[in-house]
């Protein structure tokens, strides 16, 4: 797993910017029990943080083989549509919860067969699905918020298990399992080669093809899971919302995450604190009280802060700085 | 001394980052003639066009062009000169229709608009001198890369008319596009045009070129009609030996093994890539392959090892049929290889030494099977020890080694497969002394270990020094096998000057 | 009243009317797309309406381009329709296809949205009046509350879209005045449930988990609902511990409504179509010339007004 020390960046940014947060509304550290499960502002961070962090887990795969995958928000409102069908017409928990994940899956393996057999650029082949996939969403619900009411599937959204919120269950659970899937088999290995020289993988024999296939396989499987999560916390489907521009979120997590879009070297536990200091910012602008107007400036001015902290120029520049300090210090 | 010349240049120099590509170099091109310009990988070809060309400035030297000294400062100026230029890759716009190609930046106008009228027939007019029946309106991608090639090469001549640069105009055409492309050729010739053409294939110099000068790193080694210069001669000039002292001593591959062949190709071949050819590679002997630059040496290997799927002929592991069309078809096998192109098909520059090492055992397991951290270490260790990979420190990304030691530890990789046939591609290219003289040590005692290798080299002494057998490549043809004591540095040379469809 | 008695008396009208005239009537109705429930209904009802008074439909929809609907308008002219209904995608770039219209002296009406020409280029537009939305929901609060303090939340929509900021205004226009009645927070629920829902979670957080906010403002019923959910959520009683007031009146609303977790919505009608009709009918009977501008009503529906009633003939428009 990766090691603490490679996270330092991340963890201090989200530090940074929870205490901001903290300064800015007080109570948003106060944590109290209601109702037999966890409340408060920071609990809110981790439920809301749920869609974005689940698409960011499969985004991280993606990205790390040069690849993007645009259509997850799209395959959000699909599997979300199709949830919503099923629960209303009175199936089961465990054959809506079979039923969307294989579509998000079949969806992944789309988008892979593009990108990895057909070799259309990744950009372009999940557009299709991005464009087309909303549509498809919109013909499933008809067009209408599709609401059914069912607690037992509206337990993922809004259910607790030991006072621990269902999503921050579910995201820490996939980030978990497909963190160890990838580190304790070879596939991290195997894919972080595919992305750095796909030539010079093949050539030692690795499946390339295969492997990117797999990862946009994951990423639908994620992105399923977050439309399920989407569907339950608002006992509907919202074809014409679910998911909308959350690809472009779960992106940036990767990015603040410190994976390149060139490709290459990847960690899962950094994207997700890139989607939790995404989603501590959005928390954080709502419970400020300032206009709507700000929201989106205040979201970009720390982004472009934490991103540009982060890039290897005045990351040398910070070494060099602190360097001096040290020998100034070692001086004196 | 330059007043015959339609363009001539002395005593050009340039250097890059210190290091002299290119070191007092004449060159001279007549009126009316077909020049070819020759030389092995790093002779200093390229430069030397774009130096004559206005695309790189020279350090030293003079030029003139029709007696007059000239001094293109960009290829426009070039242009506006007399000398045009038509590079590898057809710099011309896919997406435009082709007269739109040939006339773009100086489209016919009549008042202020562009005149497509005027421009449709100029085109269609200039297309039929070359005799190509484009139609004007056609995008460009419509067409094959040999209409293009002529198109570009219409665009340059109507653009500057006097001298025309073709670097490797031929490298993907097949047999009946190059002569199309030459009867092009020959017609500029007689219209009084100077023509510098640059390739590989020797061939093709002795069907089209009047005259050819040749580079080796970075000087001239002679200018000198074809008709007078056999081709043995020709090789002898590229390579830049005097085949009288070309005696490197024989090691001790001298001897072949009794065993069987373990690896067995027959027929094996691939349209415009490499002729149909037998070998046959037993347990404990390495199999040198020479040949110059394009003669087919990395399209063997490959064939061999599954890159490129062949069409014809058929290959056996132990007497038993294999189908190998995928490096893991080939591996399966227990082969391995190490490709020419160390930076672009044979590193994964972000991955630490160790990963590197262990990525082709770790692919040929499978993702399901990781390899545990503390095999990887040990095979790590092991192989940085044995091959002396410097620094040895396993987590550092192999981007920031040597040459010599990223060649080290991608034999590593390889050899932790513990492979039974080892195809190694050029592997001495551009690596220190030091690490040259490891690696050759390497393949004898990997060679006495038992292991069956095939080794490219352009270093023939390299070849004499290990090789069991040599196999030399001319023309994409294999065209001589060399044993025992017929290997020597002059056999070989000899070898290589054969044309490709006389072996 | 006065409203009332001018949707009765074009009931009548139509009663009157729809035989003598109508019957023959062949109408072209370019829609703009189905993006949303309310688009769906609006189509389903124009249909219901033509069918109703035996108007000949012609309905095309222009997947959200306005290249679409001036194809559309001009297949019309061409085939000689009696009138043309637009609900224009975007406000600017009519002029050119509305005087070929009117040219082929082809009478055409706006539904829901005007747009920037000559008026004489079209007979009239029928839309709602969206400050008037805001300012229903409003005096609804401001009578309900009395005189007791209320710290208002509000969930505005898409930041800078036209809807957020009239409703916004007009609500505002409402409790000016009533210093006992306070906005204590707005900000943006883009008009989505998972937005409202979130962002309702936030305000409840922000003002004493909730205890100190006495009423919610949404700016359409979509985010009303996710506000609605939050508030449960919070363990507090939604449509009694804090009051929900909204626009729009889709169905799912009034399910709320019945549960007792909302309190009022104001309703955005479908039926555009309804009093394009009217017009029509009479232009068409003696050339009464109709103002140019139709507001349709913006009715106020609360608990007492049969939400399960109202919830069963909306739920088959098409919401």
């Amino acid at each position: 797993m990766t090691k603490l020390k490679q996270l330092r960046p991340q963890l201090l940014a989200l530090a940074v910017v929870l205490v901001l947060i903290g300064l800015i509304s007080p109570g948003f550290f106060s944590v109290t029990v209601q109702n037999g499960r966890l409340y408060g502002s920071l609990i809110d961070v981790g439920v809301r943080v749920a869609p974005v962090a689940l698409l960011a887990i499969g985004m991280t795969l993606v990205i790390a083989t040069k690849g993007i995958d645009l259509s997850v928000g799209a395959v959000m409102a699909i599997t979300g549509a199709v949830a919503a069908t099923l629960v209303a017409d009175g199936h089961s928990v465990p054959v809506v919860l079979a039923v969307s994940l294989a579509l998000g899956l079949v969806c992944g393996i789309w988008n892979g067969v593009l990108v990895a057999f057909l070799d259309i650029q990744p950009i372009i082949a999940t557009l299709i699905l991005m464009v087309a996939g909303r549509g498809i969403a919109q013909l499933i619900t008809g067009g209408v918020i599709l609401t059914f009411n069912d607690p037992a599937f509206s337990f993922i959204g809004s259910g607790a298990v030991l006072g621990i919120p269902m999503p921050i269950l579910i995201w820490l659970a996939m980030g978990l399992a497909v963190g160890l899937l990838v580190r304790r088999s070879a596939l991290g290995l195997l894919i972080e080669a595919v992305g750095i020289n796909r030539r010079a993988s093949m050539l030692v024999g690795v499946r390339a093809r295969f492997l990117i296939l797999a990862t946009y396989a994951i990423s639908g499987l994620c992105a399923a899971m977050a439309g399920m999560i989407v569907t339950a916390d608002i006992h509907g489907a919202d074809a014409n919302n679910a998911g909308l521009w959350l690809e472009l979120d779960a992106i940036l997590a990767v990015v603040i995450g410190g994976t390149s879009l060139a490709g290459g070297r990847f960690s899962i536990t950094a994207s997700l604190i890139g989607a939790l200091i995404i989603q501590a910012l959005n928390t954080g602008i709502l419970m400020s009280g300032w206009p709507p107007e700000f929201n989106l400036i205040v979201k970009a001015v720390v982004i472009v802060a934490i991103l540009t902290l982060q890039s290897p120029a005045v990351a040398d520049e910070l070494s060099v700085l602190r360097g001096m300090l040290r020998r100034k210090g070692a001086k004196s | 001394m330059t007043h015959d010349a339609l363009l001539s240049a002395q005593g050009i120099d340039k250097s890059f980052f210190g290091v002299k590509v290119l070191d007092g170099v004449d060159f001279s091109l007549r009126g009316g003639e077909i020049h070819a310009l020759l030389g092995e990988n790093g002779a200093g070809k390229s430069t030397l066009v774009k130096i004559l060309t206005g695309a790189y400035r020279r350090d030293a030297g003079a030029m003139w062009l029709d007696g007059q000294e000239v001094e293109p400062r960009s290829v426009a100026e070039a242009q506006a000169l007399g000398i045009g230029t038509v590079y590898q890759e057809v710099n011309l716009l896919d997406n435009l229709t082709v007269a739109e190609n040939l006339y773009l930046g100086r489209q016919p106008r009549r008042m202020g608009m562009i005149d497509r009228r005027r421009m449709r027939g100029d085109a269609a007019t200039l297309l039929a001198r070359y005799g190509v029946g484009a139609d004007p309106d056609e995008t460009l991608a419509h067409y094959p890369v040999a209409v293009r090639q002529i198109i570009a090469i219409a665009r340059a001549v109507d653009l500057s008319g006097k001298v025309l640069f073709l670097d490797e105009p031929t490298a993907s055409l097949d047999a009946r596009e190059v002569q199309a492309l030459f009867t092009v050729l020959r017609q500029l010739r007689a219209q009084g045009l100077g023509i510098v053409i640059i390739t590989h294939f020797l061939d093709q110099v002795y069907q089209i070129a009047d005259r050819v000068t040749v580079l080796r790193n970075g000087r001239m080694v002679g200018s000198r009609a074809i008709a007078e210069l056999p081709r043995r001669d020709l090789v002898a000039m590229m390579l830049g030996r005097e085949l009288a002292e070309a005696t490197a001593h024989r090691g001790s591959g001298a001897t072949q093994p009794d065993t069987p062949a373990a690896f067995l190709f027959e027929g094996y071949g691939k349209r415009g890539s490499i002729a149909p050819f037998d070998l046959d590679i037993r347990p404990g002997e390495v199999v040198g392959i020479a040949g110059l630059l394009g003669s087919g040496r990395t399209e063997t290997a490959r064939l061999m090892f599954g890159i490129d799927r062949p069409d014809s002929g058929q290959a056996a592991v132990d007497g038993q049929p294999v189908t190998l069309h995928s490096p893991q078809d080939a591996i399966g096998h227990g082969f391995g290889m190490c490709p020419e192109e160390r930076k672009t098909d044979g590193i994964v520059g972000d991955l630490s030494v160790r990963q590197n090492i262990v990525l082709a055992l770790q692919a040929s397991r499978g993702w399901a099977r990781p390899i545990p951290r503390r095999e990887a270490d040990a095979l790590a260790e092991r192989y940085i020890k044995a091959l002396d990979i410097r620094p040895p420190d396993p987590n550092r990304p192999i981007k920031f080694l040597s040459g010599g030691n990223q060649q080290k530890a991608i034999l590593a990789r390889w050899l932790a497969t513990d492979p039974r046939l080892l195809i190694l591609d050029e592997p001495t290219r551009g690596i220190d002394i030091g690490a040259h003289a490891e690696i050759i040590n390497l393949i004898e005692k990997l060679r006495e270990d038992g292991m069956a290798l095939v080794v490219i080299s352009s270093e023939i002494e390299e070849l004499v020094a290990f090789s069991t057998r040599v196999i030399v490549l001319s023309d994409r043809h294999h065209v001589r096998e060399l044993r025992g004591a017929e290997i020597t540095a002059e056999a070989i040379v000899e070898a290589m000057a054969v044309p490709g469809d006389a072996a | 009243m006065k409203r009332k008695l001018l949707a009765a008396s074009s009931v009548a009208c139509l009663m009157l009317s729809g035989a003598a005239f109508a019957a023959d009537l062949t109408v072209g109705f370019s829609q703009i797309g189905s993006e949303s429930g309310w688009r769906a209904a609006e189509t389903t009802v124009t249909q219901q309406q033509a069918k109703e008074r035996g108007i000949d439909l012609k309905f095309a929809d222009a997947q959200q381009k306005q290249e679409n609907q001036i194809k559309a308008v001009r297949g019309f002219i061409a085939q000689g329709v009696d009138a043309i209904l637009i609900a224009p995608v975007v406000a600017t770039g009519w002029d050119e296809v509305l005087g070929e219209a009117k040219e082929a002296e082809i009478p055409v009406i706006l539904l829901d949205r005007q747009i920037d020409a000559p008026d004489d280029l079209y007979l009239t537009a029928v839309t709602s009046d969206q400050v008037f939305e805001g300012k229903v929901a409003g005096e609804w609060l401001v009578k309900d509350v009395g005189d007791k303090a209320c710290k208002v939340v509000e969930l505005q929509g898409t930041t800078g879209s036209s809807p957020a900021i009239n409703r916004k205004k007009g609500f505002e226009e409402a409790i000016a005045g009533k210093s006992n009645i306070t906005i204590a927070r707005s900000q943006t629920g883009d008009f989505t449930r998972t937005k409202g829902k979130e962002v309702m979670e936030s305000f409840i957080k922000a003002e004493n988990g909730g205890k100190d906010i006495c009423a919610v403002y949404a700016h359409n019923d979509d985010m009303a609902v996710g506000a609605i959910q939050a508030i449960k959520e919070a363990g507090l009683k939604p449509g009694t511990d804090i009051k929900v007031v909204s626009i729009d009146a889709v169905p799912d609303i009034f399910l709320a409504m019945q549960a007792g977790e909302a309190n009022a919505t104001v309703e955005l009608t479908p039926n555009m179509a309804g009093p394009a009709f009217d017009v029509l009918e009479k232009f068409k009977a003696d050339g009464t010339l109709p103002p140019k501008w139709i507001q349709t009503e913006s009715k106020l529906f609360t608990q007492a007004d049969d939400p399960k009633g109202v919830y069963e003939s909306k739920k088959d428009l098409g919401y």
